[in-house]
């Protein structure tokens, strides 16, 4: 809010500076005494969490590129080396990635808090604009990022939404494709396109941040809306922003950041897909192809559309609709709150735009696709139609006074004595804070789905059978078991690698803390088994010497090629992250490999597959590879298929997350640190608050 | 929008409460530095050597095909090693020079205590003096000095010679004339057998 200065340089430096650069005088200006209404209810704090976020996700950024290898051959494995090797890396790498989601859920919030209390009406639709702008530029920036994991899911995430522009070609024949070819600087998605989107993705947060100097400035220019909608009257109607929203929006902050911490800690893949643990393939698409699920709205929106073109068009249309909110809005109160009529439209509205979440995770088949066109319809109508109309037509309930009289009632109509009018504003926030701890619950709650740590959608969408075992290593408490994860190498080594490679594991990792911990002695002794292609030597030969720690573990075949040729055309896959790569993980795993059965009567059996309960499609072709008792136990454990399933899919879940525990125990620290210093901020907040609270009572009596 | 006075009441800004929230918001405040300054360490902390590179193979070299007066450069840890099958001459220079003559009287042995003299029997492999095997990285800046190849000149002491900066080291890979401030380094090895040697 435009007020006049009343920063007071004290020293001679300052003075000196402030007549040169007076950047301290804007600082205090804006963001120390800046009059901010005194009603701001929690919704209000997203804007700092977002901020707060924004440097989170630049930081863990430049961070991670300094590790990543932007090629389509090292892009995949050095994402896992982050996971593995780099010192901090997994916690790095998770951040990142659950950090993108926390951001567009503190974004999301942020964007419906302006249509609630109508932030985007005159004099802030410059505001709202450069708003909707940095939603466009995040979803840019978090769609590039999430290509650069090189994973199945990366993969062809990039393959459909680059292809989104090739529907020119309805315009202008030819358009399209050249513009598709243009953006992947080749004749389909690789080693270029990935280049290319390493660079942006590097750049965009930057451009993100420049648009958010700018939004701030709009913001500073008419000053903060507020949840009557009524604008700043006297002096009284406002605080000013320090301490007064520095507090609150701290409080919030470590409330968010105790959300956030759950998730990386205990669930850091449970808003991922299973798929992207497979390098990217470009010769086989995955069977469901899901975006992240901040995107989910308007894929829904996209595939409710039968016409390419025109679902491009819905898709973007989607967010673009957004900058015309300003003027398709035609009632004159800002509030939601004091409109009767729109009010129900509009939480029909949120509810549709969840709805529309959901569907862009299911298949578009029968009812889903009919609600999905239903829902998309009822999404543009809310915009186009609704809001002009209802505008129009509605007499909205009467508007405070002012600020201050919504807060403390009409001054007539005051208690002069008890109860001491605080009580009024601390229910409001009472009121705000509810609903901020109740979103948070079901947030959490979603997340105690059983197996939600390992892989999302446990049972999957094939009719297999998957139950969730009891697993030594469940959050958030858990470890691995010692000697399952020593049983669980020698059945690895014994059955599966005669098939299966695991390039991503070193035999170095097996003594590591955290995992089988074999003694250093016993690593040298598992290495030296393994043969090694070493080379070449002085006269230009290979040769093979025994393995060391360091190597990497042997793949049985010497390339794919060679694999297939093998296994009657079937590729073995690699087992390093088979454990992430899978819905279920270890779950799918277990029941895997204990699924064999002969096939039912009336099932229909290719030549040459055997029947698995668990396999997708129950067709596998990989043969029954264990038998009870084919591996002799030394430790006492019974030597049964049972068993010997149970301890390799714990020992392929530590190859795949072999920070697990690390992880765990540092997420308990931090937990706690958190916890308490949410009680702190909220007792700083109380402490603070209550200035205001006796000024008023002073002035009430 | 008209613009009233909306500069805010200054009686909000004083502080004019007990000391027990003081208390509070210092702990607030120290609670916010602790945090960043602790998430600030995995960040630096990430640029370290990564485990991978720190369990980094060893190199195994066939010192055989290597005649007297022959040196050759093998790679251990991303930086050369020279080895250095030295006449009985060149040994004989070594041997004949005081440690006290010496810029660095240390003989920076990676296989040795760190203060063992700089003795040329401290320098060249245990039991097999012709034999010099050491990091061919110049300790003043770490360019790679000249003297493996037959041509190339060695400088004044017969050893190599750095080109950067005019550093010279002797037949024992000690260095004779400055700026470098430290004999080159010998990296821990031993022999596998009588022709081999493992490095690292």
């Amino acid at each position: 809010m435009a007020h006049p200065s009343t920063y007071k340089p004290s020293t001679g430096i300052e003075r000196w500076f402030d007549s040169r650069l007076p950047l301290p005088r804007m600082m205090h200006d804006q963001f120390m005494v800046f009059p901010t209404p005194r009603n701001l209810n929690y919704w209000w704090t997203f804007g700092g969490i977002l901020s707060f976020m924004l440097a989170v996700q630049i930081v863990t950024g430049i961070v991670l590129a300094m590790h990543y290898v932007p090629t389509p051959e090292g892009a995949f494995d050095s994402v896992e080396k982050i996971m593995r090797d780099v010192n901090w890396g997994w916690l790095l790498r998770y951040a990142h990635a659950v950090g993108a989601s926390m951001f567009f859920l503190a974004a999301y919030v942020h964007t419906f808090r302006g249509l609630i209390y109508g932030s985007y009406k005159a004099p802030r639709e410059i505001l709202w604009i450069l708003g909707v702008l940095i939603l466009l530029l995040m979803i840019a920036t978090a769609f590039m990022g999430y290509s650069l994991v090189w994973g199945q899911m990366s993969f062809w995430a990039v393959t459909v939404i680059t292809n989104l522009f090739s529907s020119l070609d309805t315009l202008i024949p030819g358009l399209g494709t050249t513009l598709v070819q243009w953006i992947w600087g080749g004749f389909s998605v690789g080693a270029r396109t990935l280049n290319r989107l390493f660079a942006l993705h590097y750049l965009f947060p930057f451009i993100i941040a420049g648009v958010v100097i700018l939004h701030i400035w709009a913001l500073h220019i008419p000053g903060n809306n507020n949840p009557t909608g009524v604008d700043v009257k006297t002096p009284k109607d406002t605080v000013p922003f320090h301490p007064y929203y520095t507090i609150k929006d701290g409080f919030a902050l470590v409330m968010f950041l105790i959300l956030f911490g759950v998730l990386l800690f205990y669930a850091p893949n449970f808003l991922g897909h299973a798929d992207n643990y497979i390098e990217a393939n470009p010769l086989q698409t995955p069977p469901h192809i899901v975006p992240e699920w901040y995107f989910l709205p308007f894929y829904a929106i996209l595939r409710a559309i039968p016409d390419k073109l025109l679902g491009v068009i819905g898709l973007i249309g989607g967010i673009g609709v957004l900058f015309f909110v300003p003027w398709l809005d035609t009632s004159r109160v800002r509030s939601t709150s004091y409109r009767p009529i729109y009010k129900w439209f509009f939480w029909l509205f949120v509810i549709d735009c969840v709805a529309l979440g959901y569907l862009g995770s299911q298949a578009p088949e029968g009812w889903y696709l009919f609600f999905g066109r239903l829902g998309t319809f009822y999404y543009f109508a809310f915009f186009l139609i609704i809001m002009p109309i209802v505008g129009l037509i509605e007499r909205p309930k009467k508007l405070p006074g002012s600020i201050t009289q919504s807060v403390l009632g009409p001054e007539s109509k005051r208690p002069t004595e008890t109860p001491p009018p605080r009580t009024a504003a601390t229910a409001g926030e009472g009121v705000a804070c509810g609903t901020l701890s109740t979103f948070a619950a079901a947030l959490l709650a979603a997340l105690a789905v059983p197996g939600a740590a390992f892989a999302e959608d446990a049972g999957n969408g094939h009719g297999s059978e998957i139950k969730a075992q009891e697993w030594s290593f469940a959050p958030p408490f858990g470890h691995y078991d010692r000697a399952q994860l020593q049983r669980g190498y020698r059945v690895y080594k014994d059955i599966c690698a005669n098939c299966h490679s695991m390039r991503l594991l070193s035999y170095r990792n097996l003594g590591e803390p955290g995992g089988p911990e074999f003694s250093e002695k016993a690593v040298e002794v598992l290495a030296a088994q393994a043969q090694i292609t070493d080379g070449p030597d002085d006269k230009g030969q290979m040769f093979q010497r025994p393995g060391r720690p360091s190597d990497r573990f042997r793949s049985p075949y010497p390339n794919d090629a060679a694999a297939r040729a093998a296994n009657n055309g079937a590729l073995p896959p690699d087992l390093s992250v088979m454990a992430k790569a899978r819905p279920g993980g270890p779950d799918y795993i277990y029941a895997l490999l204990t699924g064999y059965a002969p096939s039912p009567a009336g099932f229909e059996m290719t030549q040459g597959m055997q029947y698995n309960k668990a396999f997708p499609g129950h067709q596998i072709a990989m043969p029954n590879p264990l038998v009870d008792g084919v591996i002799p136990y030394t430790d006492g454990t019974k030597p049964t298929v049972d068993n010997y399933a149970r301890d390799v899919s714990a020992f392929l879940m530590w190859a795949a997350e072999p920070k697990l525990e690390e992880r765990y125990k540092l997420g308990a620290r931090i937990m706690i640190f958190l916890l308490v210093f949410a009680v702190i901020m909220y007792l700083s907040k109380r402490a603070v608050w209550a200035r205001l609270h006796r000024r008023d009572h002073a002035d009430a009596t | 929008m008209a613009n009233p006075d909306t500069s805010t009441d200054p009686s909000l800004l004083k502080d004019d409460d007990a000391s027990r929230r003081d208390v509070i918001l210092i702990g607030a405040g120290g609670f916010a530095a602790i945090g960043g300054a602790a998430m600030l360490w995995p960040l630096l902390d990430q640029m370290n050597p990564d485990a991978s590179t720190l369990s980094l193979a060893s190199t195994d070299v066939d010192l055989a095909p290597i005649e007297e007066g022959q040196a050759i450069t093998v790679m251990w840890r991303g930086k050369p090693i020279f080895i250095r099958h030295r006449t009985a001459k060149e040994v004989e220079e070594a041997t004949g020079v005081k440690v006290d003559d010496l810029i660095d009287p240390l003989a920076r042995n990676a296989n040795l205590p760190d203060d063992a003299p700089a003795t040329d029997d401290n320098r060249a492999a245990p039991e097999r003096e012709p034999w010099l095997v050491m990091i061919g990285i110049c300790t003043h800046l770490g360019c790679i000095p000249q003297g493996q190849a037959p041509g190339q000149y060695k400088g004044d002491y017969g050893g190599w010679f750095c080109p950067c900066h005019g550093s010279q080291y002797d037949t024992a890979g000690r260095v004779r004339v400055g700026p470098a401030p430290q004999n080159m380094y010998i990296p821990p090895y031993t022999f596998t057998s009588d022709t081999k040697i493992t490095i690292g």
